[in-house]
């Protein structure tokens, strides 16, 4: 079917087939390729999006189910002039990624979070990201990135 | 003042943060336009004999342009230890997972479609799913070989004499869970054969340069006809060690189809095929004094290599690092590797260590528990002391330097250990349900303990821009900023001036690749000596342009200037004039970096964890650390390998275990059935510096990357042990899930009431 | 990964989709969150034909008070029922519950009619919904029926939903003020219940302790009999038939249903 979503401010529409989660829709017809594929049990989260503004686990989302809908990538945080969103650079700054893989997912997890939660404690961010795999940063600094990003002090 | 040692954000991070990197799935290269999407089909029993496969429904489905058996291929099977692995199963199965067929097809969708067709008849066989079941040999995984044990090393017989004049003797057997390296990428590789006859593979790997030589001997080219890139690398942790056989599968595809092909695994797949870490089972027999001094220590390894031995060297790595921090006078260890019908074993973070650590460290922790002492006071009556360094061990290792008494200390302080074995009494007093643990280890480790060298070579251009090749194949640990910091620091050139490229053969051709926590001694000496070079070269050139003899120039690396010595108000030369006049066009140095031997990072640990004893839910409170290994190039990258380090160590005590049932059927094959470990179970961590440097390569520096994992487990491990301590239990295997802590309480009939 | 091929259609109204599942029968599946079935449909351990889509049913999102009833939209997620005003006022165990499936991502797709429909007695809201005594209205082509929870659920992904019929509400019996406990015993905080108890207003559901969602009948009968929370909770398990796991055995179940039974009437 033809499925059109506003991805990141921009119309995307193209004739899919109906089984097309929207993770492969983002990454494949839209070519954002930063969301990421982890697993197949709904359990990693490195294809986490805003959808309509809250963060979703795209690869259990059709992509028909979004269409007329607005989703956002970590592509889509930057701004117009490339200025970092200030969750991402909260991550580079509290070095809360290693190899990059979960982090665009991460990273919308938070976007999420913080605007649910502003001022969050550390153990409200780890429980708001237990639906977030890393195996590299072991979290410290993911929970210390959100914090920095929150504007409340890293003191650890 | 030299950025060495200061924090730095890493230059890895812009691109990763705003366009998510490029992973290999993520590939939109020209040579891959057009690829076509490959599945493999995969064995779904343990231990079969192959009756037929039936191609011809498969081929008919949609999209389909190949369907390739072992009988297509062609292709010699490749040795795994002493036996032989298949590429594509042909007449035996052997492992859950194990692949039997190839499917290709036009649309990545098509693929499920087209491989739920393929029929493929099998004959079961008995499975041999545990290492009991191994060493039984009532079946064999290879008849040939007349038994499924593939490997013997160490001691022939053990003699308990050893043991004679001892107070005190504990004999555990331990087992050192199977775990899954589950990095968040899966496997991923593309094939593109070029009209030159060149074949490019873009691989997710730690080495691009083994992979190509894996990868040009099985497929019977010349290693100039491949070219293998690694692209971004979603973690490795030493399961992304060169090419899987999948991979020469493939490009033996994209020959055949003259396509390019793109594979990208599920996770489930990962789970069952990726070669999995551990599995090990020990035991220990300790022996000494009332004092807490060891007399004796026996450690005998039963490996699980899974159904093809690819990674012999585990156990025996797991042998040379014994006797751990300690004196011990007398050791003995055997190791035995047995085939079980199970994914195959291979590293994984640690690899080989983390066993041996775990095994001395529960040793250590039960000894002093049955001589009535503190376990921090027995390890400290057997540490090897400082002044005993170059220290070589009884099982061969050589130690380089130490401070394993400091290093406890540290963290014992940190932790407030008093207060907390007080704060144990005071709740076992009030009959409180919850248990306090503290857990201690003390570790210490080998890395860059393959002895082999490493690449480096670096480029100084006429604008002043430095650009440095690695051997290195750094996934996540920010080398590439550290290389970049040290270029800097013995440069005198700016850091945004400064690039490092690395995993691709065409610039690299030579490396040994990133694992074993060698890359920044071995790569960064590498770097450091050709920067060496750089600067002898550029000596020359600036002595001519200034017309001064060489001896007499020095390089200001405050500034980034040539001056001569002594006479600061005369000519400089930025590093762009002298290499302006270099031959070509540029000052070049590349090198191999030969000199290096294994050095030994230690640590200490202490973990605290709580206790329900109702329940047996174990919560990890606190864990304090000391790892130290050697200066710190850059303190932010250091620390963060330890907090992945700690997060994987202390996981693999306290929840993740791959579990198979009695037919070799793998029961924890998704990330939803695995226990990977989220950021709701796990602490802040809470890290001590200490730096004690080597003399063992150019920069004085150990590997970090493995370290915190090895000394973590432990430590999690026996804190919950001595969480149960006063309630008779004297050990319990890991994974410490809450089911086995509330057997082990309902077996000493010591558990809380319900 | 990737289901087996469906044919999606999407619906804005209960009568819409009412006349798409009558036209399908039992060749279609509902999709409202999709987070009980898509994982199902990816692993292909279910191919429906036909996926109606039911997500922008707005109609059969809100909660408010109907006469002695809280009453629930079947399409109401989740994160929205977790902070409900009125949920948290007059059923505050059906909003704690909710806040604790899952992880913040699954709790903003997932609704409180698709757990109930997909009936796993392993998930949280079909044994809170037992335990508070609700009753859920369904409509079909031949009209609405009103079924009580102990009724739902009658065996393992079995509710006596016809294919022609969809779950629109669930009618909840004010509990303002009453006391109420939610234990949830798992390996990971994400997991799935190993066990656990929902307790409200003198009624204990119990999570995975069966093939369907279970009442802790015997617990509740020697409460209101008089009996200690230590004496009715060490009832818990009676009657119960949790699965029998290497991870999680049958024994070691019941051993938690009956502790975390204690804890949840003491904090009720």
């Amino acid at each position: 079917m033809k499925v059109s979503i506003e991805v990141n401010g921009r119309p995307v529409t193209e004739e899919v087939p109906d089984r097309t989660l929207l993770v492969h829709f983002l990454r494949d017809t839209a070519g954002l390729t930063a969301t990421n594929i982890g697993c197949d049990t709904t359990s990693c989260g490195a294809c986490t999006v805003l959808l309509d503004g809250e963060s979703v686990k795209s690869c259990t989302v059709l992509a028909a189910q979004a269409d007329g809908h607005a989703v956002t990538t970590a592509e889509g945080l930057a701004g117009p002039d490339g200025a970092l969103h200030p969750v991402q650079q909260a991550f580079r700054e509290q070095h809360g990624l290693q190899c990059g893989f979960c982090t665009p997912g991460m990273i919308m997890a938070s976007v999420s979070l913080l605007a649910d939660n502003p001022k969050p404690t550390r153990d409200e961010v780890r429980a708001g990201l237990e639906g977030n795999l890393c195996r590299c940063t072991g979290y410290h600094n993911i929970v210390s990135a959100v914090i920095d990003a929150s504007g409340q002090e890293v003191d650890r | 003042m030299s950025i060495v040692g200061t924090r730095v954000v890493r230059q890895e991070d812009q691109n990763l943060i705003t366009a998510g990197g490029t992973y290999v799935d993520d590939l939109r290269a020209e040579a891959l336009s057009g690829a076509v999407h490959a599945v493999f089909v995969r064995s779904p029993i343990a231990h079969a004999r192959i009756g037929g496969i039936d191609v011809s429904e498969a081929k008919a489905a949609p999209g389909v342009l190949g369907v390739f058996t072992a009988a297509d291929l062609g292709l010699d099977p490749h040795p795994a230890g002493p036996v032989l692995e298949s590429w594509l199963a042909d007449d035996v199965v052997r492992y859950v997972g194990e692949p039997v067929a190839l499917v290709l097809t036009e649309e990545r969708y098509q693929l499920a479609d087209a491989a739920e067709l393929v029929d493929i008849d099998y004959e079961p066989l008995d499975a041999v799913a545990t290492i009991d079941a191994a060493l039984a040999g009532e079946t064999l995984l290879f008849p040939a070989t007349g038994s499924n044990i593939v490997q013997v090393n160490g001691a022939a017989e053990f003699d308990d004499a050893i043991f004679e004049g001892c107070d005190v003797v504990v004999s555990q057997t331990i087992v050192n869970q199977r775990v899954a390296p589950a990095p968040l990428e899966v496997r991923g590789a593309s094939c593109a054969w070029g009209d030159d006859g060149r074949l490019t593979v873009w691989l997710s790997t730690q080495n691009a340069q083994i992979a190509r030589m894996q990868l040009a001997a099985s497929l019977g080219v010349g290693e100039e006809s491949v070219r293998v890139i690694a692209p971004d690398v979603g973690g490795g942790f030493g399961a992304k060690i060169g090419a899987d056989p999948e991979v020469t599968v493939l490009g033996w595809a994209a020959k055949r189809l003259g396509r390019a092909v793109r594979w990208v695994e599920s996770r489930s797949e990962n789970l069952t095929a990726m070669t999995h870490g551990r599995a090990q089972q020990n035991t220990v027999t300790i022996g000494g004094k009332r004092d807490g001094t060891v007399l004796a220590y026996r450690l005998d390894v039963i490996q699980d290599t899974g159904a093809y031995p690819r990674v012999l060297f585990l156990p025996t790595l797991t042998e040379l690092m014994a006797v751990g921090v300690y004196r011990f006078p007398k050791v003995e260890t055997r190791s035995r590797a047995v085939v079980t019908n199970t994914t195959p074993v291979a590293a994984y973070r640690g690899a080989g260590r983390p066993e041996a650590t775990a095994a001395v460290e529960r040793a250590m922790d039960m000894f002093a528990a049955e001589a009535g002492l503190d376990p921090a006071e027995v390890r400290r009556v057997n540490f090897i002391r400082p002044d005993e360094f170059p220290y070589q061990t009884p099982t061969g290792a050589s130690y380089d330097t130490g401070e394993y008494a400091a290093a406890l200390d540290k963290v014992l302080d940190t932790a407030g250990y008093a207060g907390l074995r007080a704060e144990q009494r005071r709740r076992r007093e009030a009959g409180d349900p919850v248990e306090l643990g503290l857990g201690i280890a003390s570790y210490v480790e080998i890395t860059g303990g393959d002895g082999g060298g490493e690449s480096g070579r670096v480029d100084i251009h006429p604008d002043g821009s430095v650009v440095a090749w690695t051997g290195s194949s750094p996934h996540g640990q920010g080398l590439g900023t550290s290389l970049a910091m040290l270029l800097s620091d013995q440069l005198g050139v700016p850091l945004d001036k400064i690039t490092v490229r690395h995993g691709d053969t065409d610039e690299v051709p030579k490396a040994i690749g990133t694992f074993g926590s060698r890359s920044l001694q071995l790569g960064g000496s590498a770097i450091r000596q050709a920067a060496d070079e750089v600067i002898a070269q550029a000596r020359e050139l600036a002595a001519d342009l200034l017309e001064a003899a060489p001896d007499d120039l020095e390089l200001d690396v405050e500034h980034g200037v040539w001056q001569v010595r002594g006479a600061p108000s005369s000519t400089v030369l930025s590093w762009a004039q002298v290499a302006e006049t270099a031959g070509d066009g540029k000052i070049s140095a590349d090198v191999w970096f030969g000199g290096g031997t294994p050095t030994f990072p230690f640590g200490a640990h202490l973990a605290v964890v709580d206790v329900d004893t109702e329940t047996g839910k174990v919560e990890l409170r606190r864990i304090i650390a000391v790892d130290d290994a050697g200066p710190i190039v850059n303190p932010l990258t250091f620390r963060g390998q330890r907090h992945g380090g700690l997060g994987q160590g202390a996981a693999q005590a306290l929840m993740e275990v791959v579990t198979y049932d009695e037919d070799g059927n793998p029961t924890t094959a998704t990330l939803a059935d695995y226990s990977f470990v989220t950021a709701a179970e796990l602490p802040d961590f809470e890290l001590v510096d200490m730096a004690t440097p080597t003399d063992r390569n150019l920069l004085g520096v150990k590997g970090i990357g493995e370290a915190a994992t090895i000394g973590s487990t432990p430590a999690v491990h026996n804190a919950v042990v001595d969480a149960l301590s006063a309630r008779g239990v004297k050990h319990l295997d890991m994974p410490t899930t809450p089911i086995r802590v509330w057997a082990a309480l309902e077996e000493t009939g010591k558990g809380s009431a319900q | 990964m990737i289901p087996a091929e469906f044919r999606y259609e999407r619906v804005s109204t209960v009568d819409e989709a009412l006349a798409r599942l009558a036209s399908h029968g039992d060749d279609a599946k509902v999709l409202a969150g999709g987070h009980s079935l898509l994982p199902l449909m990816k692993l292909r351990l279910a191919a429906p034909e036909y996926l109606v889509d039911i997500g922008p049913v707005d109609e059969l999102r809100y909660v408010r008070l109907d006469g002695d009833d809280v009453v629930i939209g079947a399409l109401s997620r989740y994160s929205d029922l977790s902070r409900d005003p009125v949920l948290l006022e007059h059923a505050p165990l059906l909003a704690h519950v909710s806040a604790s499936v899952g992880d913040r991502q699954v709790r903003h797709r997932g609704t409180i009619g698709g757990s109930l429909v997909h009936a796993d007695s392993a998930a949280d809201l079909p044994a809170a919904v037992l335990a508070s005594d609700a009753v859920l209205v369904v409509r079909g082509p031949a009209g609405e029926r009103r079924i009580p929870a102990a009724e739902f659920f009658l065996g393992p992904f079995t509710t006596p939903l016809e294919p022609s019929e969809l779950l629109i509400e669930v009618r909840v019996p004010r509990q303002t003020g009453l006391g109420w406990g939610f234990e949830k015993f798992t390996r990971r905080a994400i997991d799935w219940a190993m066990v656990g108890v929902a307790v409200v207003g003198g009624r204990v559901g119990l999570v995975n302790m069966g093939g369907v969602p279970l009442r802790a009948s015997a617990t509740e009968a020697a409460l209101a009999s008089g009996a200690s929370i230590a004496e009715a909770a060490a009832l818990a398990a009676d009657g119960t038939n949790p699965p029998d796991e290497p991870h999680a055995t049958a024994e070691y179940r019941r051993h938690l249903a009956r502790v975390l039974t204690r804890r949840a009437l003491t904090t009720a």
